[in-house]
């Protein structure tokens, strides 16, 4: 039996501390929000926050996330209005919007730490994949987000 | 083991809304409709109802409310494309209700066979939700229209002349009475129109051609889509598979007790059949379990008579090929190989193109649920028509008593059209006593049982006259496999795919020929997007940029000079428009610096079994560096749009996605057999474009023709491998006549 705390909740969890934190997510507490896409770390559609800072749920042992704070698509605001939540409707973002939990987690990690990124910290920091090309609205989107929560 | 999925009362009630696929006094919580806070006007499961209790139904597509929302429904799968937007606006634009009170939802799969198709197609291809749906979506929306009028009409003991209305409210002219649609819509529901109304002509529309907002976009920026992979629903179990790595294998030998114990394996059992690929599913509780059972599972297989194929092997008889006789002609005028036997100025060139996975974000997943008299299936599928009929096949099971519950799509491309994953789906999901089961495919899986684009080669000869207008042009084409059906689009057998983009040569010649050989292997192919056309487009862009180069004329100009002089192609100044534009919005034939070179290339999306078109033509902008490596710049894109594009946001889009997968095709993706196999798979082996190497796209539209165009979920893609080799070769000196690019040594002499 693991605890871990997702989204503010705690959860008893009965599995093989070696099961991947993303299926735990997934399967066993049944949050779907967070994607399987690869499963080798290289996609980040599996991207979540585990004591803020963005990580590959697939590459993570349920055991390395016991006692910490993770923090899901479906937790990072009570009512979808994270600053980019609220720019990636405004510049309609996703298109088939499998990878944009992880781009959008990846994307709220990076303004945690850096609230004005340049385009060389997006280019270093946010390397999560797209299929349908969606780049350049996310990196709109990141550099309106921004601006959004200085709004505020 | 703690888990939160749907109560057995929700799932019931969801599964009574489905099954009767309009209001049905069931009333719904907020809870349903996932991010009301950021008024998502679709359900996160697109394939529930919406439907309260006071509902109305005013025809199959549509429900009215007493507040005036306006519930669509929509026929094909969404994927990003922006469909439901789209379709529910061919709907929006004739019923002229208030946009902002529209909501979406997917058909009922069920309901269509039920009632005989009454939602005309559920296939979402061939570029084909615009041009076929809109059509009897404007006449839904019309219709309705007019019995809401009528039923107003009727109340007011006044005359349909008397009324006019806008956003969902009716107004009385000569009193100025107004009524609203939620309250005429009991009444409209029970009219029948003594004759249908004519729908808008496009210099009507007053909705489509306005940039619209996605309306699933809210549901995707905070995990409340639902794609197939996330269905849960009681009771379920969750399997991975394995199919034959070698296609067209069998399963030898498994031994299940290896796995039997190991945590939450449920069982280990085999699939296979007609249209089905043989191999084994772990069925556990969760799917990491199933899944590491399965990798621990060791697994025989009878590879069959392919186990030694490769694709190298089949681009070496294709070349051989092209020497064989008895190509079949598809078109020819004049004699052009005596002309290119006695002519002095010949370009030839052979090009070759691999076979390409769609790399889908979303693994290949199906859940289903089979008992003897029902049969419940989740899905994301591009055709859930086919996928039902399938169904029925492997289980006996009427279609009246299959329920397809369409998901959000993590990517189609034509892939998801197959149906191989619901096949399988409910041939696992058979041999479970009625137990629901959702199926995933690991990344791997997905990669190495795709159904791929195509491998090609073609020779183009062409003869040039003094003038450098051709004499004579022979294309020969080599076609792999191309014989895979398509839905409602063709039936196997057909060589269309193959021949389709270079039928009719744009492009004058005095004298034509073009003829193909087909040859097949064990390798399953299906549509990319684009389908057959990807390759040809490819091949005849790259040509004509050599021909050009081979008499030191300008790639654009040359381009323009052969449509202007082919009297014969009534397009020809259509085209032009298109290729100025867009050589203009690039500032083609400026200074460039080193190693930066621009690329064009332009082409209409011609089919044989089509006579619509979309003109479209691109530039790309292309660096490459010292060590060879290239990087993509720039693309431009002009795109015709005919007299109306239903959601120019969607269209911008489109480019974007078509230029991201064009790029990456281009750069560095093939799909390579080795033993019988495929080799790639995963990211790390089939890589996706990388956010740094996204080029700049720039999309305008021109208005060049008078007719609706084709479409546009396939028709940019095609000339974004040409621009970028034509580009490659304008900065190198360097032809390339075979992708990937990186199979290529670009290095600086």
């Amino acid at each position: 039996m693991l605890s871990i705390r997702v989204n503010k909740k705690t959860y008893r969890v009965d599995v093989e501390p070696e099961t991947p934190l993303l299926w735990v997510i997934r399967d066993t507490i049944g949050l779907t929000g967070t994607k399987y896409s690869c499963g080798l770390g290289l996609c980040g559609a599996c991207t979540v926050h585990l004591n803020g800072k963005a990580i590959r749920s697939c590459l993570t042992p349920v055991s390395q996330a016991a006692g910490q704070e993770i923090t899901t698509i479906e937790g990072l605001s009570a009512d979808s209005q994270h600053p980019t939540q609220i720019a990636w409707r405004e510049g309609d973002v996703p298109e088939c919007g499998y990878c944009q939990s992880g781009q959008i987690m990846a994307a709220a990690a990076l303004l945690s730490r850096n609230s004005t990124p340049t385009d060389a910290d997006i280019d270093r920091e946010i390397t999560n994949l797209c299929r349908c090309g969606t780049y350049a609205r996310i990196r709109q989107g990141i550099h309106r987000a921004a601006q959004i929560a200085a709004g505020r | 083991m703690t888990t939160q999925g749907m109560s057995r009362r929700q799932f019931v009630v969801t599964t009574l809304a489905v099954g009767g696929g309009f209001a049905l006094g069931i009333s719904f919580s907020e809870k349903q409709i996932e991010g009301a806070a950021s008024s998502s006007q679709i359900s996160g499961r697109p394939w529930e109802s919406l439907a309260g209790k006071s509902d109305v139904e005013v025809g199959p597509w549509l429900m009215i409310a007493p507040d005036d929302t306006v519930t669509i429904r929509i026929g094909q799968s969404e994927m990003g494309q922006g469909v439901i937007t789209s379709c529910a606006k061919m709907v929006a634009e004739e019923l002229e209700c208030d946009w902002s009170k529209v909501r979406a939802e997917y058909v009922s799969v069920n309901r269509h066979f039920r009632e005989n198709k009454v939602y005309k197609r559920l296939a979402t291809i061939s570029s084909s939700s615009v041009r076929l749906g809109r059509p009897y979506l404007q006449q839904a929306g019309a219709s309705a229209r007019e019995r809401l009028m009528a039923a107003a009409a009727q109340s007011w003991g006044a005359a349909r002349t008397e009324l006019t209305v806008k956003d969902g409210v009716i107004t009385h002219t000569p009193t100025g009475r107004m009524l609203r649609y939620g309250q005429v819509a009991q009444k409209a529901a029970a009219i029948h129109l003594p004759e249908e109304p004519k729908i808008k002509t496009p210099e009507q529309f007053t909705l489509i051609k306005k940039p619209t907002k996605l309306l699933d976009v809210p549901l995707k920026v905070n995990g409340s889509a639902t794609y197939g992979i996330d269905v849960r629903v009681p009771g379920m179990l969750y399997a991975a598979a394995k199919a034959s790595p070698v296609f067209q294998g069998k399963v030898k030998s498994y031994n299940a007790d290896a796995v039997k114990n190991r945590p939450g394996v449920h069982s280990v059992l085999e699939f296979g059949g007609d249209e089905i690929e043989a191999g084994v599913a772990v069925v556990a509780d969760s799917y990491w379990h199933a899944k590491t059972a399965l990798d621990a599972l060791t697994i025989e297989w009878d590879e069959g008579s392919h186990g030694n194929d490769s694709s190298e092997e089949y681009f070496k008889n294709s070349r051989t090929a092209l020497d064989d006789p008895g190509a079949k002609v598809v078109t020819k005028k004049g004699d052009p190989e005596g002309v290119l036997r006695g002519a002095s100025h010949v370009v030839e060139a052979i090009y070759e193109v691999p076979y390409l996975d769609h790399a889908v974000m979303e693994p290949f997943n199906c859940t289903a649920q089979v008992t003897p008299d029902r049969v419940d299936i989740w899905a994301g599928s591009q055709n859930p028509e086919d996928a039902t009929i399938g169904a029925a096949k492997i289980t006996g099971v009427p279609l009246d008593n299959i329920y397809f519950h369409n998901c959000f799509l993590g990517g189609g491309f034509g892939r998801r059209g197959n149906q191989d994953d619901i096949r399988q789906g409910v041939a696992i999901a058979k041999q479970l006593g009625g137990r629901p089961v959702k199926v995933i495919w690991s990344r791997q899986e997905t990669t190495q049982h795709g159904h791929y684009r195509p491998m090609r080669t073609s020779r183009f000869r062409a003869a040039l006259g003094p003038d450098g207008m051709p004499l004579a042009w022979h294309t020969r084409v080599i076609g792999m496999d191309e014989n895979f059906s398509l839905g409602d689009q063709r039936s196997p057998g057909d060589d269309e795919q193959l021949i389709r983009g270079l039928h009719k040569l744009p492009y004058f010649s005095q004298t034509e020929l073009f003829d193909y050989h087909l040859r097949k292997s064990h390798v399953p192919t299906g549509a990319w997007t684009s389908v057959g056309r990807s390759q040809n487009e490819f091949f005849l862009e790259t040509f004509v940029d050599e021909l050009a180069h081979s008499i030191g004329k300008d790639p654009y100009r040359y381009r323009r000079a052969l449509l202007d002089a082919n009297l014969e192609f009534p397009f020809a100044k259509n085209w032009i428009q298109v290729l100025d534009a867009v050589a203009d919005n690039s500032g083609w034939a400026k200074q460039l610096s080193a190693g930066t070179g621009m690329g064009i290339a332009i082409g209409d999306s011609r089919r044989i079994t089509r006579t619509e078109i979309t003109i479209c033509a691109t530039v790309a902008t292309v660096s490459v560096s010292k060590e060879g490596r290239v990087r993509v710049e720039r693309l431009d894109v002009a795109m015709d749009t005919g007299p109306f594009l239903v959601n120019p946001l969607a269209a911008e889009r489109q480019a974007e996605m078509q230029a991201a997968m064009g790029v990456a095709a281009t750069l560095f993706q093939e799909i390579t057999i080795e033993k019988g196999r495929v080799i790639q798979a995963n990211f790390d082996t089939l890589p996706l474009l990388k956010p740094r190497e996204m080029p700049e796209v720039k999309v305008q539209f021109v208005r060049a023709t008078d007719n609706p165009i084709a479409g546009i979920g396939e028709e940019i893609i095609g000339w974004v491998a040409p621009a970028i080799c034509n580009a490659v070769f304008a900065a190198t000196g360097k032809r390339i006549r075979s992708l990937p690019l990186k199979n290529h040594d670009l290095t600086a002499a």
